[in-house]
């Protein structure tokens, strides 16, 4: 995993990150032999995250930001490509994408800086997602420029433990299809 | 008709027809090993597991079909994976069956259990864990097809005990969509446009080359290569692992490229203004330094492989599709070259001026190896097929011996295996029964699995085995010699210990050596004459003998070093 920040604005990533939107055949095995192959050729796996696809048990989707700094990302696709398990791989430049993440963070919050918490959330379309008297769970699903800026202001509060689900992608629609 | 999953695999295999497996039997196999009493195939039982992988590859090499080995869990499946990882640098079609502890037991540490498809994800083209005795027929026919087509490749199938002893309704799938391998593509539909470029390319061309590696034999392109160059008169040069894809008699021949290669074949490529690479992938043997690598040359890139292209070196024109197909395409095309007599006029001075040579041989010895293999090769059958360990005699083996056609050298390429040309050569030996094969091979190498010889002399496979002893590691002494200022690190082995020819004799094999010239040609003429029981031969050969030409290790090969006879003069 690269240890590099994403540094992208919104919905932009920046050059050298790649999305992989791949469908992989549901079988035991099927991500060890992913990440495996990562591994053993040196690319780098930003961020990854897989579920059944299509509502077919028989695949799952898997969307892989890739370095492609690491490698060509011509050669990534290429060794891909030859998994067996491995049935589509759809490259995903930034501009073409539509990328959505989901953030979790809970922070211990008092009634010194409830109300300031409350107006972060709001202001970064997070929402409450559950709450007690010592601490408050937000969640946003956006883009991971919006995931980026909430963590970011959620750094200056006590004891914040963040989780991200790594982005999902799929390809934008055509030119007729976008408001 | 209700088979257990043992007779289920079995019969599968007998449907793949499939003749010979190689293999070595343990617990969690066990249950497969009964059905083979009552198969029409034969089963040849090893002594190491690490043998039946390498006598699987030599067949295959051989034959040009899939080779079978079949193991035990644990320890069983653990040697045989340096064959697997082999074949899979080498590309050698290979379906090797492991036993598993039964279903429950996977994942408790249970006796001889290990994950080995988890160890081979990345040394193999797939493995499968099988879950169910009813797919079995699926999963065998699937593991053939993948390892014989596309960029061929070793397969691995770990059966549980447990589903071997299990009962299913027999059935074999005969199409293609009942394999469901919904991601394999092997073939693509040939590029015309792609076509059009290379034939463009050509066209252009004043100094081309064809650079023919592994994957000409795979496809059994060779009558195309053949056609191809005799057509246009493009030299061709042979890697290591397409030595017989092109006659080594013929004139458009250069020999073999590399850090080892023929003077002409390695200047050639770099003075090339296009080459035309046919299922070689640039290895690092070859290239050298990768920025002087023909650094004038435009690139024509044929490989069923797509990752093989822009891996090392950018292709100038990439044509996805088999070697056959490719030479067809362009021959179909009327690709031709400009005219060529500058370029073969320059070349031919480089083959009069650096030809292979080496020192005069002395009567009393020590022998010298390269003079031995010539000796060996002046008296074999046409077609006899050679094999190698790795190391010095390999080179010398590819350098000096004649190969006029596909299937008559089998060796360890990609990977390196030290070791490979003993138990390879009783995989060929079997695979082409009418060939003679001799193994050349190392005192090193022969140490690492001669005992496979016992295997040979049980099962009545009468190889030869030439060891070229000089009682070093002799690839690495050289380079101690060369880079490391003649400091010997853990290089002597002792010419004498173990005594070979005993050692031979112990084995049921014939026994002979030789120290100088008078012996070497009479234990030649004895081993030729012995063809019921493998033959093993010492022959002494000098300790300082280095091989020639050099491109030493991440140097350009514009500095390939010549052999101390040729140097001084004017290049």
């Amino acid at each position: 995993m690269s240890p590099e920040p994403f540094l992208g604005a919104d919905n932009h990533a920046p050059v050298r990150h790649h999305i992989l939107s791949v469908l992989v055949e549901n079988k035991a095995g099927v991500l060890a032999r992913i990440a495996g192959l990562f591994a053993r050729r040196g690319f780098n796996i930003y961020s990854l995250a897989v579920a059944p696809s299509e509502g077919n048990a028989q695949f799952s989707r898997v969307t892989i930001v890739v370095d492609a700094e690491s490698a060509p990302l011509e050669q990534i696709v290429g060794q891909l490509d030859k998994l067996v398990n491995v049935v589509a791989i759809t490259d995903l430049a930034p501009r073409d994408a539509i990328e959505r993440e989901l953030l979790l963070a809970s922070l211990t919050v008092d009634n010194a800086n409830r109300r300031e918490v409350l107006d972060v959330v709001a202001n970064a379309g997070a929402s409450i997602v559950d709450v007690n008297a010592l601490s408050v769970t937000v969640m946003l699903a956006g883009t991971p420029g919006a995931c980026d800026d909430l963590e970011k202001s959620l750094e200056s509060f006590a004891e914040v433990t963040v989780q991200r689900t790594g982005r999902v992608a799929l390809p934008r629609l055509g030119p007729t299809a976008t408001a | 008709m209700q088979l257990t999953g043992a007779q289920a695999l079995i019969k599968s295999l007998e449907h793949e027809g499939v003749d010979t497996i190689f293999g070595l039997p343990g617990g969690a196999i066990l249950p497969v090993y009964d059905p083979i009493l009552d198969s029409s195939i034969r089963h040849i039982l090893v002594r190491h597991e690490q043998g039946a992988g390498h006598m699987a590859e030599g067949y295959a090499q051989a034959t040009g079909t899939a080779g079978v080995a079949m193991v035990t869990s644990g320890p069983g499946a653990t040697n045989i994976v340096t064959p697997i990882a082999n074949a899979h640098m080498d590309s050698t079609p290979l379906v090797v069956i492991t036993g598993q502890v039964a279903t429950a037991s996977i994942g408790s540490d249970a006796f001889q259990e290990c994950d080995i498809t988890g160890i081979t994800m990345g040394i193999t083209k797939h493995n499968f864990l099988i879950q169910s005795a009813h797919e079995i027929p699926r999963v065998v026919a699937a593991a053939f097809h993948l390892a014989t087509t596309g960029r061929p490749g070793p397969v691995l199938i770990d059966l549980p005990k447990d589903i071997s002893q299990s009962k299913m309704e027999w059935w074999y799938p005969s199409t293609l969509e009942e394999l469901d391998l919904p991601g394999y593509r092997p073939e693509v539909p040939l590029d015309d446009e792609a076509v059009a470029q290379a034939v463009a390319l050509i066209g252009a061309s004043e100094r081309p080359v064809l650079y023919v590696g592994g994957g000409t034999l795979k496809s059994t392109a060779h009558l195309e290569l053949r056609a191809f160059a005799e057509r246009t008169k493009i030299p061709v040069v042979t890697t290591l692992m397409a030595r017989g894809a092109f006659p080594d008699s013929h004139e458009l021949h250069l020999g073999m490229p590399g850090m080892h290669g023929m003077y002409s074949a390695v200047t050639a490529i770099q003075k090339a203004d296009l080459l035309i690479s046919l299922g070689a992938r640039f290895d690092d043997r070859v290239t050298g330094q990768i920025s002087s690598f023909a650094a004038g040359a435009k690139i024509i890139h044929v490989d069923i492989d797509r990752a093989e292209f822009n891996k090392v070196r950018r292709a100038d024109v990439a044509l996805q599709t088999n070697v056959a197909s490719a030479l067809r395409a362009l021959d179909a095309a009327k690709a031709t070259p400009l005219n060529l007599d500058v370029w073969w006029k320059q070349i031919r001075t480089w083959q009069e001026r650096y030809p292979l040579v080496y020192d005069e041989p002395t009567a009393d010895g020590p022998l010298l190896a390269q003079h031995v293999i010539k000796a060996i090769a002046a008296q074999a059958a046409p077609g006899t097929i050679v094999t190698a360990g790795v190391g010095q005699h390999q080179m010398w083996a590819s350098q000096f011996w004649e190969f006029e056609e596909p299937g008559t050298w089998v060796n360890s390429g990609g990977a390196g295996t030290m070791g490979f040309g003993v138990p390879a050569a009783i995989g060929a030996k079997v695979g082409r029964p009418d060939r003679t094969v001799w193994c050349i091979d190392g005192d090193g190498c022969f140490q690492m699995t001669a005992q496979e010889l016992v295997t040979a002399r049980a099962e009545g496979i009468p190889i030869k085995v030439a060891i070229m002893n000089n009682a070093y590691l002799g690839m690495v002494r050289q380079w101690q010699e060369m880079f490391y200022e003649e400091r010997y690190s853990e290089v002597y082995l002792s010419a004498d210990l173990p005594d070979y020819v005993k050692w031979a004799e112990a084995m049921g094999c014939v026994g002979l050596r030789a120290r100088n010239l008078q012996e070497m040609h009479d234990v030649i003429e004895i081993a030729n004459q012995v063809n019921d029981v493998p033959v093993v031969i010492d022959f002494r050969t000098d300790t300082a003998e280095k091989v020639f030409p050099m491109v030493a290790a991440g140097a350009s090969n514009d500095d390939i070093i010549v052999h101390p006879l040729q140097r001084g003069d004017a290049r």
